[in-house]
């Protein structure tokens, strides 16, 4: 699970400062997916890069588990991020040199102590890929892969080390509506199967059915958080 | 170096260029150094293989002492040899003029050295014949002379029998020819020379610096005294200045290959911080890339220049050994691996936060 609580967040802007996140409370629980909607330059993309730890807010909390992850060194965060956040891109930003298991495989070396993560890896590495219905693409290189296929390939990567936390960006951004909604339901299938708690940005409401739950924001702020099928005032 | 390793296989066009860049620069290194120890070899080599703990050569009223216009005289010989802790004072000639085989009108050019044969054991001293109508010959002079122990040679119109024939000795370029001391000094004096010593090698532990003012010398160690012989300073300082530009460019062209490789792949570099890559990790990748290409690239070079150093040895001055191939591979990995270092600058900069939306 992963909460973010009172998060705000500000940016720099000639003299002054513009308010990317303001305020923000919002609980993301394991096995759902969350959708986070609204306008161009609302704050969603901001309000995911701190989640990440990617960017540390400038009040405010960010629980993962039990860590708050606003508070952490640098250091600390990489490796959170690491263990704990899978994340998936707007583009599947895969490494061109690695052939699609290996673009798996790697993240077992990514603290630079890879022997205490190789064992394992293989298998989880075959289990995603045929999760992801690519296990006989294993060993072709992005560039032989179709956008959906990097995609999928994108979230077997963002699941591989077990993170309780899943931040999707933009997914479908780059694909036509078909494979837009099959990658949609696959990170719907693989959040409930794998429980992860799911944070995916989008401005495309047409996959809305596939969001468990669906916040909005303007302007910075949480405007509305809707149940699917429901509709709840903010928190 | 997981990524690392697949990336020299994913673009190893590149790759095997930028080896290729450097195992020439090696090759180009190796050569030079190569030939900078046969040259020096061929000039110094029978000064370092004199006898004494330092040589004392004459201190010229203005200038730098050098081996070419010393002569000391008796009176400075006596006085080291009366100094305190001085155990052995062996004063030796040396001269360059001609040589030839008796009854061969080609000369060929030697190093005329004067050295008693009682002087304390050395590679020349082990040339000193016992008698003043004999020579004793380095290998090389034996060569270019065509004989062997027991033929006769000429010297100045003096006819002297090949005592022996030891190692290898050059000076300033020209094979050694060892004589008494009482043959150099005549031999000297008909060159033009005074017949004194050109050199003492003195053996103990006196007050080097009080003896040398009070007799109007100067005492080196072998080493440092090669800084008396000009054509060896000038001769090993261009092509040591040629090895160390050498040294530089390795440098420069190593740290712009990697400094673009890297800023090509720094989308990536981002998006491997944003998935959780430390910095040591990404570091050490970009450093054990470089590694692997410099390793490669020195490897192969040292390699070619062993093999044709090896078959040039007969025609060229050419030394090989570990100070001619191991120590510049090493010191151009060092440099080679600094300019990579340079590269590291984009590595540690790139920002994970670039990777969010980032359109690659």
């Amino acid at each position: 699970m992963i909460t973010l609580d009172d998060v705000t967040l500000t940016f720099p802007d000639g003299d002054s400062r513009i308010t990317a996140v303001d305020r923000v409370s919002l609980d993301v629980p394991a096995g759902i997916v969350t959708g986070i909607t609204g306008p161009s330059g609302s704050g969603k993309s901001s309000l995911l890069a701190v989640a990440a730890t990617l960017i540390r807010p400038d009040s405010g909390h960010v629980w993962i588990d039990d860590v708050d992850a606003a508070a952490l060194t640098p250091k600390e965060a990489t490796a959170l991020r690491r263990d704990e956040i899978g994340i998936v891109f707007q583009q599947s930003n895969l490494v061109p040199s690695l052939t699609a298991r290996e673009q798996l495989l790697v993240m077992a070396e990514l603290g630079g102590d890879g022997h205490r993560h190789r064992q394992g890896i293989r298998g989880r590495a075959e289990e995603l890929l045929r999760a992801v219905g690519l296990a006989e693409h294993g060993e072709k290189r992005p560039a032989q892969l179709s956008g959906g296929q990097r995609q999928r390939i994108s979230i077997a990567r963002a699941l591989v080390n077990r993170p309780s936390v899943l931040l999707v960006d933009e997914p479908t951004s780059a694909l036509d509506q078909e494979r837009g909604a099959e990658i949609m339901a696959l990170i719907a299938r693989l959040t409930h199967e794998q429980g992860t708690a799911t944070m995916l940005v989008t401005h495309d409401l047409v996959h809305r059915d596939m969001l468990d739950a669906l916040v909005t924001i303007v302007d910075g702020r949480m405007t509305a958080r809707l149940r699917a099928g429901s509709s709840d005032a903010a928190r | 170096m997981f990524v690392a390793w697949r990336d020299l296989r994913f673009a190893r066009g590149r790759f095997v260029l930028i080896g290729s860049v450097v195992a020439l620069i090696t090759l180009l290194v190796g050569f030079l150094a190569g030939l900078t120890g046969g040259l020096a070899g061929q000039n110094v080599s029978a000064v370092l293989g004199l006898p004494g703990d330092r040589l004392v050569l004459q201190e010229p009223a203005n200038g730098e002492p050098s081996f070419s216009g010393s002569a000391i005289a008796p009176s400075a010989v006596s006085a080291w040899q009366d100094t305190a802790g001085v155990e052995v004072v062996t004063p030796i000639g040396i001269v360059q003029g001609r040589a030839a085989q008796a009854g061969d009108r080609s000369a060929v050019g030697v190093a005329l050295f004067g050295i008693a044969h009682e002087a304390p054991g050395s590679a020349v001293a082990d040339l000193a014949p016992d008698a003043d109508d004999s020579v004793g010959l380095s290998s090389g002079a034996a060569t270019d002379l065509g004989v062997s122990v027991g033929d006769s040679i000429t010297i100045v119109g003096s006819r002297y029998r090949v005592a022996r024939i030891g190692g290898d000795a050059w000076y300033s370029h020209t094979p050694v020819v060892a004589l008494s001391p009482t043959a150099w000094a005549e031999v000297d004096r008909r060159l033009g020379g005074d017949g004194e010593a050109t050199v003492l090698a003195v053996s103990g532990a006196p007050d080097w610096d009080a003896a040398a003012d009070r007799t109007g010398t100067w005492a080196a160690p072998r080493l440092t005294s090669l800084t008396a012989l000009e054509t060896f300073t000038s001769e090993v300082g261009s092509l040591g200045l040629m090895i160390v530009m050498l040294f530089g460019v390795s440098a420069l062209v190593v740290g712009a290959f990697f400094t673009v490789w890297t800023l090509q792949r720094a989308g990536d570099i981002a998006v491997l911080k944003a998935l959780g890559a430390s910095e040591g990790s990404l570091v050490r990748d970009a450093l054990g890339q470089a590694l692997v290409v410099l390793v490669a690239g020195i490897g192969v070079g040292i390699v070619i220049v062993s093999v044709l150093g090896a078959l040039a040895d007969d025609v060229l001055p050419f030394l090989l050994s570990p100070l001619t191939t191991v120590l510049p591979a090493a010191v151009m990995a060092v440099l080679g691996l600094a300019g990579a270092a340079v590269a590291l600058r984009t590595v540690t900069r790139a920002d994970p936060l670039t990777a969010l939306g980032s359109n690659r």
